[in-house]
């Protein structure tokens, strides 16, 4: 994405002047085009086929390690320089640059179909007077466009008239920012006039929720605003047709705008590794000056009387500075461009073990996980905490109704023969609904003594349905006969008004003064006299109705302590009773609601209903006495009894929290939700359990309680803590320019939680008060974060980013986590779900959370263990390679001699070593995958970073310190002065060259062997097949053949034959690799038995029981507590205002709120997680 | 059922390399296997060390240093640099008989053939005996590309140049009369570098083809007179020369300057007084360098090297020891059964 943005900052750089105000007349072409505004057509591709070679190249040249590259190949073409012949870097590096470049080409290639499909999608036009089908990429920017049902909105519209009543239009915005609620969106009243409007607006820009302009017709001027704007991006759903004028086309749509440059995420071994390298070059340097500085006095002290054989018109310390570059060319195997190479196929291969992954595909609407960013996975073995929305990633975002228990009756528990519980699957038999016709056919209930009874016609239950059926802000839609659809604020209210349809109360239809209901097949149209709203704190709705028979009748729902106060004490046996079911039904952690009624008396309703209208129209204090009325009138309500809805977990969730937690992972719940709500969830997952020490509260109004309250639980955590925060400063980063500041954790006496709302976090995330909550919350086992913005979640992230130095992950399935998903190390979108926004900001999606443990768990454990095992033996044998040189430097009078043949350093990383090491990082696993679920204790020296940071860098060079002392003075020693078993030499240049890289070839093999866990046949084949490649590779080189056909490039002719058949050579060979490896087994083999480390006491565990014993089955205990309601209630105010106004249809909603603003409005609030992240990563969502 | 209804076009192939369930050996490193492999290891190499040690003892050396610093030295007056065609000579005597086949070389001490330069300054070509490389040289022979009257060099560069070009006669003192040691100078050097690598033009005379170019500056003959005494060891192909092109890896090196194999000292040295006369040409004196000569007898793991032998033994006993220690901590230690 990051090359559209340069895309359009190079077409936009281009343009002389900047655009101030956008002009332009519906179906003028020729004016409008000349004002040359970007016409539709979209480009996100970088290149064409001839700008391709040079951008990329000069792309590629611009990355550190390929420049670094190129100037290595600068040097060697200096002959007083060059202590290696070209080849040996050019090789490498055009191997790297066409691979990255037939990379980048298919890329390319893909974008360029994708703009293309794009571009040649038809739309109707309409030109002088007709309708006409053009590509989208014709349409210009004053055109006059239709677009029918289901269809993509093809620019940024002005909508001018649509299909359906008063001019609205349904749009989907899904592409946009997740949300796949339908909005609408309104047209201008007056009828649809082409030829004559003139638009002035703003110029482009990437705002999503702010438009300004004006439309001049007939003489006429019409200020424009957002809500009559159709974006690109959108969808059209549920209208025939609309007609739009274009106003932004192509790159100057919002959308397009919107595609803001990536931000590379990197990891922390990439931070670590870019410290690393830096610092090796330091060291390279160090050890180049220390050989130049020999040189130096080697020329001083003998090379000037060695003259004699050797004349040289250089003096000393000219000598000395050309050698310092020699080694710099032949030193630079520390950091040889494979490193890069191998990195990147490494992760892509372990990526691409994530999308292949069976056990995280989901059948049920066929998808697979797919790892988006293939950069980030060893991260995924690091993670230290998760931050997870709720909605639709915990749970599923369905709610269903479960049970009830009406006139103290209880319904929906499922009893075998003994009376005893039916655990309920998805086999148990189902409640036949067909009787009723309007029965929604995916609901479920499987007791069917309810249905019975509502058959029967008892009152009661009649009532109890009719009440759900009457007492809701729900709209339904008919599109066709019979078919119904309920658009529901929240779901829960969905869930209520299905269950009374399916039981025969089949909500119809509704208009501002009344609401019609079939009633058991009858159809009744009740007056709609009164909605009492929900609120917050009302906790409960009431409608007033009165029906056909002229009975008046109010009917509430709500928390159930809030309906038992307000309850006629006759119902006290109820109560009692209705409470024993509501205990049961929280226990099991589901939502309850308490239904009762109460019958009017006319009369008094119509003084109510004048003093209602009263205050309703009251100047000041309106909602006060409004509060007052209604409490007035919900007093000595019957109990009716109460319903329970699941809010339903998707599979396998707190089976998953467990064993994260158990793997030392922290999860915080960031969510939109209401307290109430978010505590349930927070239980039904296990995340607070019962037993916990105690769950704090904090949801104060000012930041002095809000400190308050946090320093109190950070004291009952620990009695005796500091006060002050133990804060540790260091410096990380390049050349340590990077501050950090990290707060150490602290111990806590026990298990606490942590519940904490928007309003205090907003206080608490002040910079005065930051710490003092992180320390807080990193203290509990649990923290839930409840109504937060998006914008909050970001920072939250942010906070524990800044202050814990660990690595985050955040997950998500909507557009509200966006923020989120990219301010954390490593974000996850929930996909399936229609809405994309999360998914293509994500890193990596899956369709469950669950498979959350196995990303991290197994995924995530492994591909960090491989790269830090590649990463450590890279190092290994690299430094091992290059410090025999350094070693010979003494030998050769530091004259940048190789000790092998040049053939070798080419083709030491590219083939001889390449596919071992690969396969040992593409195939190692520890434990299987079975085991790491076994003990997920198994993932945290990844938190801690124990298996690659700086000191284990440095013991793996001090490793290759001694292997190269031994690689280097075991040949020489065993050399010194000897001869072949004919006499004839074998001390000569060519045949130590061969014995030391064949010593070395051995020994790293050998030490890969002993790195590898996991021996697959690959990793057999590709070891003893590179050892073979090797002695092929010799023979081959060192053949007559290769020396007459290339006379100066193989100079080694013979010696493979003249010194691998002495005795002497295999022994030194012999020796070498057992001195560099014994010790290392002896040290492992002592450390396991001294110090096991958690993952080789799993692996004794496993060598133990090879039998995998049965997966102990985890039965969720059923919690009894008395202690909590579990009253919930997913929005915060009904639409009760609009469903009663009247103008609910033509209302304006604000579709559009401002930027994570925190409006008080009702309207702001009820809308459905509405919000727009301005700056979007992934790929616009071009083609369907 | 119902999932076979459900679309799964999707669904990631079910393979044990996709799934990650490869069948794969696992070892890990056991008491069971370290220990007794430690032991074993460590028993074989001190066998293998007993053998080497006691091969590299059976080899009979004798090294004699004659770059002449020591005033006592015969060769002390040929080692001013400007004193041309010194002859000095060495006197030893044999105790015992020096086995044969005995082997007589010349060492140098730091003398760096090893220096990049010093290695690269050669033809390839040329030595092939390409002959457009007769006339034109490969740079990098410069210094000693052309001479000062811009001819070609050949064989050019400082390797060549810098042949070593000391000769030696080794007498046998029997009854006060000197007997000569015949030397055999063929097959010295490689099969590979006499047959492959190092070819003469084929002109014939071999002169000829040496036309125009001069030798170098060092040599006192050019290469196609380098023996007189057989016409086919002359050129790019003279063993001496082969052998001298061969550069050596280390400072201190020794040369094959040739074999005693003939005549009565085909089995060897046999006990007595022995007189080398050495044509002392070559200076080293001014780099500190060593001349040497070498008489040695070779064993099938090759010339005398102590180290190799002393080094299995001392790892072959470590790794015994090594096996001990971690005998004891196993015992102590025992991994924990529980977790």
């Amino acid at each position: 994405m990051g090359s559209l943005l340069s895309q359009l900052g190079l077409e936009c750089g281009g343009k002389a002047v900047k655009e101030e105000e956008r002009h332009l007349r519906a179906n003028d072409r020729e004016l409008n085009l000349s004002y040359k505004y970007a016409d539709n057509a979209i480009k996100t591709s970088k290149y064409n086929i001839f700008t391709f070679l040079p951008l990329n190249l000069f792309e590629q040249f611009q990355r550190l390690a390929n420049a670094y590259f190129l100037f290595l190949l600068c040097l060697q073409s200096i002959p007083e320089v060059s202590s290696l012949p070209w080849y040996t870097t050019v090789v490498p590096l055009v191997l790297v640059l066409s691979m990255t470049m037939a990379k980048d080409g298919s890329d390319d290639m893909n974008r360029h179909r994708c703009d293309k499909q794009v571009n040649n999608r038809q739309v109707e036009v309409l030109v002088e007077g007709e309708l006409q089908s053009e590509k989208w990429m014709d349409v210009q920017v004053g055109d006059i466009v239709k677009l029918e049902n289901n269809q993509f909105v093809t620019a940024d519209l002005l909508l001018l008239s649509s299909s359906e009543p008063l001019n609205l239009v349904y749009i989907e915005t899904a592409e946009l920012d997740g949300c796949v609620s339908v909005c609408c969106m309104h047209a201008f009243p007056e009828p649809f006039c082409p030829c004559v409007g003139e638009v002035r607006c703003e110029p482009p820009n990437n705002r999503l929720d702010k438009f300004t302009g004006t439309l001049t017709l007939k003489g006429e001027t019409y200020s424009l605003d957002n809500e009559r704007i159709l974006l690109r991006g959108c969808t059209l759903r549920n209208t025939q047709w609309c007609f739009g004028l274009v106003v932004f086309g192509g790159p100057d749509t919002k959308l397009m705008q919107n595609c803001g440059r990536t931000t590379f995420k990197r990891t922390s071994i990439d931070r670590l590794m870019n410290v690393l390298v830096l610092s090796i070059f330091g060291f390279l340097m160090i050890m180049c000056l220390i050989l130049a500085i020999g040189n130096g006095i080697w020329e001083y002290q003998e090379g000037s009387k060695f003259a004699a054989f050797l004349p040289k018109g250089v003096n000393a310390p000219f000598s000395a500075f050309l050698t310092f570059w020699s080694y710099v060319i032949i030193l630079n195997t520390v950091v040889p461009i494979s490193l890069y190479v191998s990195v990147e196929i490494i992760r892509l291969g372990n990526s691409f073990y994530i999308n292949w992954d069976r056990k995280m595909y989901y059948p049920k609407n066929d998808t697979p996980a797919e790892a988006r960013t293939t950069t980030l996975n060893e991260e995924l073995g690091q993670i230290k905490y998760i931050f997870s929305d709720k909605t639709g990633t915990l749970t599923q975002n369905i709610m269903t109704f479960n049970k009830c228990s009406i006139n103290g009756k209880s319904y929906g528990e499922l009893l075998d023969f003994s009376g005893q519980r039916v655990e309920m699957n998805e086999k148990t038999e189902k409640v036949d609904f067909s009787w009723n016709n309007l029965a929604d056919p995916k609901f479920c209930f499987h007791d069917n003594s309810l249905v019975e009874v509502v058959r029967e016609g008892n009152p009661e239950v009649q009532a109890f349905f009719r009440l759900l059926a009457l007492c809701h802000t729900v709209m339904p839609e008919e599109k066709k006969e019979g078919e119904l659809y309920y658009q529901a604020q929240s779901p829960d209210e969905g869930a209520l008004v299905t269950a009374a349809r399916n039981f025969g109360f089949v909500f119809r239809s509704r208009t501002p003064e009344s609401i019609t209901v079939v009633e058991m097949g009858e159809l009744v149209t009740y007056e709609l006299l009164a909605v009492l709203d929900f609120n917050n704190v009302r906790k409960r709705m009431s409608v007033i109705v009165r029906s056909p028979e002229g009975k008046l009748t109010l009917y509430c729902k709500g928390a159930d302590t809030i309906i038992f106060e307000r309850l006629n004490p006759s119902c006290s046996n109820l109560t009692e009773v209705t409470t024993l079911h509501l205990n049961e039904f929280a226990g099991e952690g589901l939502r309850t609601l308490a239904l009762a009624y109460k019958d009017i008396d006319p009369e008094y309703m119509e003084d109510w209903k004048l003093r209602h209208h009263v205050a309703n129209t009251a100047m000041d204090e309106r909602e006060e006495k409004l509060d007052a009325l209604y409490e007035e009138i919900e007093k000595g309500l019957l109990l009716l009894g109460s319903t329970a809805v699941e809010d339903k977990l998707q599979d396998g969730v707190p089976q998953t929290i467990e064993q994260l937690s158990k793997a030392d992972i922290k999860i915080w719940v960031l969510t939109g939700d209401k307290q109430e709500t978010a505590e349930n969830i927070g239980y039904s997952c296990n995340m607070l359990r019962e037993e916990m020490n105690e769950v704090f509260i904090v949801s104060a109004n000012t930041a002095e309680e809000v400190r308050k309250e946090l320093q109190t639980a950070r004291r009952k955590m620990t009695p005796d803590g500091t006060e002050e925060p133990t804060v540790k400063k260091s410096r990380s980063g390049l050349f340590c320019l990077q501050k950090t500041e990290t707060v150490a954790d602290e111990p806590v006496n026990g298990e606490y939680a942590m519940v904490i709302n928007g309003h205090s976090l907003a206080f608490a995330l002040e910079k005065d008060m930051e710490i003092e909550l992180l320390r807080t919350a990193c203290m509990c086992q649990t923290v839930i974060c409840c109504r937060v913005t998006p914008l909050q979640k970001a920072q939250v992230v942010e906070l524990v980013k800044k202050y814990k130095q660990a690595v985050t992950l955040a997950i998500g399935d909507g557009a509200n986590d966006v923020s989120m998903i990219k301010a954390a190390h490593i974000g996850v979108g929930i996909s399936g779900q229609e809405g994309m926004q999360a998914v293509l900001s994500s890193d990596y999606s899956f369709a469950q959370f669950r498979y959350l443990q196995r990303l991290l768990l197994v995924h995530g454990r492994w591909s960090y263990l491989r790269m830090c095992k590649f990463l450590r033996y890279f190092f290994y044998k690299n430094f091992t390679f290059t410090f025999v040189h350094f070693w010979y430097g003494f030998f050769c009078g530091f004259s940048a001699q190789t000790v092998f043949d040049e053939w070798f350093i080419t083709l030491f990383n590219l083939v001889y070593t390449a596919l071992p090491v690969l396969s040992l990082s593409l195939f190692d696993q520890d434990v299987n995958d079975w085991w790491s679920f076994q003990y997920p204790q198994l993932y945290t020296p990844g938190q801690l970073n124990q298996y690659f940071s700086k000191r284990a860098f440095v013991y793996t060079v001090l490793h290759s310190g001694y292997s190269s002392l031994v690689l280097f003075f075991i040949p020489w020693a065993a050399m010194y002065d000897t001869v072949r078993d004919d006499g004839k030499e074998i001390v000569d240049y060519q045949s130590f060259a061969l014995l030391a890289q064949t010593c070395l070839l051995i020994a790293v093999s050998i030490q890969l062997g002993l790195d590898t866990h996991y021996w697959t046949a690959m990793n057999q084949f590709f070891l003893w097949g590179s050892l073979s490649v090797y002695f092929a590779v010799i023979f081959t080189m060192y053949s007559n053949g290769m020396f007459l056909t290339l006379t100066s490039s193989f100079p080694f002719i013979g010696t493979a034959r003249n010194s691998l058949n002495q005795p002497n050579v295999w022994l030194t060979m012999l020796l070498t690799s057992v001195l560099c490896v014994l010790p290392v087994v002896a040290y492992r083999f002592l450390r396991i038995l001294l110090w096991p480390t958690i993952n080789d006491k799993v692996r004794y565990k496993v060598r133990q029981d090879k039998v995998l014993p049965p997966t102990p089955r985890r039965v969720q205990a059923r919690r009894t507590s008395t202690r909590r309601s579990g009253y919930a209630f997913s929005h915060a105010q009904g639409y009760g205002d609009l469903v009663t106004s009247g103008k609910f249809l033509r209302r304006t909603p604000k579709s559009r709120p401002a930027l994570f603003s925190q409006t008080d409005s009702p309207l702001a609030q009820t809308q459905p997680q509405f919000y727009r992240t301005i700056s979007e990563r992934e790929e616009p969502p071009l083609s369907p | 059922m119902m999932k076979e209804e459900l679309e799964t076009t999707n669904r990631p192939d079910n393979t044990a390399f996709t799934q990650q369930r490869l069948p794969a050996w696992q070892p890990m490193l056991s008491a069971g296997i370290v220990i007794p492999g430690f032991v074993l290891i460590g028993l074989a190499f001190i066998g293998i060390g007993v053998g080497l040690f006691i091969t590299s003892q059976n080899i009979t050396v004798l090294e004699k240093d004659y770059t002449g610093v020591e005033t006592t030295s015969d060769c002390y007056k040929c080692s001013n640099p400007s004193d041309k065609n010194c002859t000095c000579k060495l006197e030893f005597s044999l105790s015992n008989l020096f086995e044969g086949p005995v082997f007589f070389y010349y060492g140098l001490s730091n003398y760096f053939q090893s220096q990049r330069s010093y290695g690269a300054s050669k033809d390839e070509y040329q030595l092939s005996g390409d002959l457009d490389y007769f006339k034109t040289p490969v740079s990098a022979c410069s210094p000693y590309q052309y001479d000062a009257n811009q001819k070609p060099i050949v064989p050019c560069g400082s390797l060549a140049n810098s042949m070593f070009n000391d000769t030696f006669k080794l007498y046998q003192i029997v009854n006060g009369t000197k007997k000569l040691v015949p030397f055999d100078g063929k097959g010295i050097a490689w099969w590979t570098d006499y047959n492959i690598k190092y070819r003469n033009p084929s002109v014939t005379p071999l002169k000829n083809a040496f036309n125009g170019t001069v030798k170098p500056s060092f040599w006192s003959k050019p290469a196609y007179e380098l023996d007189t005494s057989d016409p086919s060891n002359n050129g790019f192909v003279n063993q001496d020369f082969l052998v001298w092109m061969r550069r050596a890896a280390l400072p201190d090196f020794r040369k094959l300057y040739r074999r005693i194999t003939e005549g009565d000292y085909a089995s060897g040295l046999p006990a007595g007084n022995y007189s080398l006369e050495i044509a002392y040409n070559y200076p080293v004196l001014s780099f500190g360098g060593r001349k040497k000569v070498v008489f040695s007898n070779v064993s099938w793991m090759g010339g005398k090297n102590q180290f190799l032998g002393i080094a299995y033994l001392v790892v072959g006993s470590l790794c015994v020891v090594m096996s001990m220690v971690m005998l004891i901590v196993y015992a102590k230690f025992k991994f924990p059964e529980d977790d």
